[in-house]
């Protein structure tokens, strides 16, 4: 559905993103986990259109869109939420669903009706007329949610939607995503949640210093000594085995 | 104004009504007065042609969120375009409405275009229109076709044919007509998608690009809906006045004044730039009657009155309503 080919974005000298590749199946949950300043946000900005990259493409359904601005990528189908939720914080929550909505209505009557049923399917029906700024950390992920929800993409980019939630939070959203996914839509998340990528996605991607060091089953990857040293340093998986071995012994 | 008060609490559609009904009453205020007192006359007409520059600012400030500081190279153009075609080529009043209209508007299509192709904000959008109301000052006061710094004088007439009314009464039926066309379409702004897409933009605009808004486009029709407005006003006032030169049309006087309304009114707010530029009309012509003999000192109280205004109402009038209603 979604595919990335040898995408590279440098800031001054720094490599952001290095000839990164991903291909995101649709009707999957596919995540992408990498250690802090991994690239994993610079990649959701090449992907939404909302950075350009210095090399390499991207096309989504079948059609080229490296560079296309983000309200395009948008209209085709493709939609991300931010890290920092950043909501529309005047307005009420159902106002801002419906800036979502409004994609594909044009009345404002069609789109708060709309804003409305979305915010049923993400668990927000009780604060629709509370404005966004007075919602909980919680509350403004799911807002954020809702929003991009409202544009009906077919590909949802999730970056770190579960990221400052306390585990009952977590627990409580992760249906919500996968009831996203079971609805058609097909999803593309970064997390550090571990637990939630172990549960949530089938396909799991990794990233280290801009580049794609390993790829598939979630299970498998995080046993993957490339992927250990990414995120505990050099040598540490070779540690962790005789550790490992030792205390068997 | 009960209708801004209690807008969060009515059902939509008797708020429909209110506001209708609020914006007949508004209409029909200058009625009582149309007596044939000219002093009074006059105020009114300066205060809804302050309402409708106030009216103009706010769609791209209070609803855009762009923050413009010169207004004034709109309205000036919008004068100087009405002026130049009847003073040099003895065009009908009416006829130059239009065009000072679109000639408005397409300056601020162009300053549009350029600030935020290059996604000028905040401050820096608000010193490049400072700066291009200065530069259109100078050029005014430059070439030889506006008269340069002696200003123009349009023709006198005296027929409403020619937009120019013997008892005065004409300009109040005018600027109400204008005004009213901005208080609608900020009315309208409220309830469409269009009014949804710019404020999205104004509170956050990457987040407005995710949603799929195109906000290079949305912020550049709403500058050049307001623009057109302004223009429009100036039109007017030159009209009205019968000259216009480079310190009227494109001095900081009309680009603050613009301003101050919204903000005092509550920005973002149907109501508000009406509510703003009418308690600032009249505060201003209380002061100047009350402490006329000594020069200045109404300027302090204005002033004062006014630094008031912005640290206890930061909503404006209109959010003073606002709590009223909540509170009650």
């Amino acid at each position: 559905m979604l595919e990335a080919r040898h995408v590279s974005i440098s800031f001054g000298g720094l490599k952001a993103v290095d000839d990164a590749s991903l291909a995101v199946p649709a009707g999957s949950i596919t995540s992408l986990i990498g250690p802090n300043g991994a690239g994993k946000s610079t990649l959701f900005g090449i992907l939404s259109g909302f950075l350009e990259p210095d090399a390499g493409s991207v096309s989504f359904l079948g059609q080229d869109v490296t560079g296309l601005a983000p309200h395009r990528i948008c209209r085709l189908g493709m939609t991300r939420t931010f890290q920092l939720a950043q909501p529309f914080a005047g307005q009420t929550v159902r106002e801002n669903i419906a800036v979502g909505s409004h994609l594909h209505q044009a009345q404002r009557k069609a789109a708060l009706a709309h804003a409305e049923s979305i915010a049923l399917r993400v668990g927000l029906s009780g604060q629709l007329d509370k404005p966004a700024r007075d919602l909980t950390i919680a509350g403004r992920k799911r807002l954020e949610l809702a929003r991009a929800l409202a544009t009906e993409p077919k590909l949802l980019l999730l970056d770190e939607v579960l990221a400052g939630l306390n585990p009952q939070e977590v627990s409580e959203m992760s249906p919500v995503i996968r009831s996203i996914r079971d609805s058609g839509v097909t999803v593309l998340m970064i997390e550090h949640v571990m637990q939630a990528v172990m549960n949530l996605s089938e396909h799991t991607g990794v990233l280290n210093n801009g580049q794609l060091i390993a790829e598939g089953k979630p299970a498998d990857v995080t046993r993957d000594p490339r992927v250990i040293e990414a995120y505990l340093g050099r040598g540490a998986a070779e540690r962790l085995r005789t550790s490992g071995n030792e205390a068997h012994a | 104004m009960s209708a801004a008060a209690s807008a969060g609490s009515i059902p939509s559609r008797n708020r429909t009504v209110l506001l209708l009904v609020g914006g007949l009453a508004l209409a029909l205020v200058p009625l009582a007065a149309l007596a044939g007192d000219r002093f009074w006359l006059n105020i009114l007409v300066y205060t809804y042609l302050f309402a409708g520059l106030s009216v103009a600012w706010n769609i791209i400030a209070g609803f855009g969120g762009q923050f413009s500081f010169g207004h004034a190279v709109f309205f000036g153009t919008g004068a100087y375009a009405a002026a130049v075609l009847q003073a040099r080529f003895g065009w009908n009043a009416w006829a130059t409405l239009p065009v000072a209209l679109a000639l408005g508007a397409a300056v601020g299509a162009f300053i549009g275009a350029l600030s935020f192709r290059y996604g000028l904000r905040g401050s820096y959008f608000a010193l490049v229109t400072l700066a291009f109301a200065e530069v259109f000052r100078i050029l005014a006061n430059s070439v030889k076709f506006t008269g340069g710094g002696v200003g123009l004088l349009i023709p006198l007439k005296s027929s409403a044919l020619d937009f120019q009314f013997q008892g005065k009464a004409g300009f109040l039926y005018v600027i109400l007509v204008l005004t009213l066309a901005g208080f609608l379409l900020s009315w309208w702004l409220e309830r469409s998608r269009y009014g949804a897409w710019l404020t999205a933009v104004r509170d956050n605009e990457d987040s407005a690009a995710a949603l799929g808004v195109d906000v290079f486009r949305v912020k550049l029709q709403a500058i050049v809906i307001s623009a057109g407005l302004m223009a429009a006003g100036g039109a007017f006032y030159v009209q009205y006045f019968h000259y216009i030169d480079p310190h009227i049309a494109y001095g900081p006087a009309v680009s603050v004044e613009a301003l101050l309304g919204p903000i005092v009114g509550g920005l973002g707010t149907v109501f508000g730039p009406l509510l703003g530029a009418a308690a600032l009309k009249l505060l201003g012509e209380l002061t100047r009657n009350l402490m006329g003999d000594a020069p200045g000192v109404s300027l302090m109280i204005y002033g004062a009155v006014l630094i008031a205004m912005v640290t206890f109402l930061p909503r404006g009038i209109a959010g003073l309503f606002r709590r009223f209603a909540r509170a009650a």
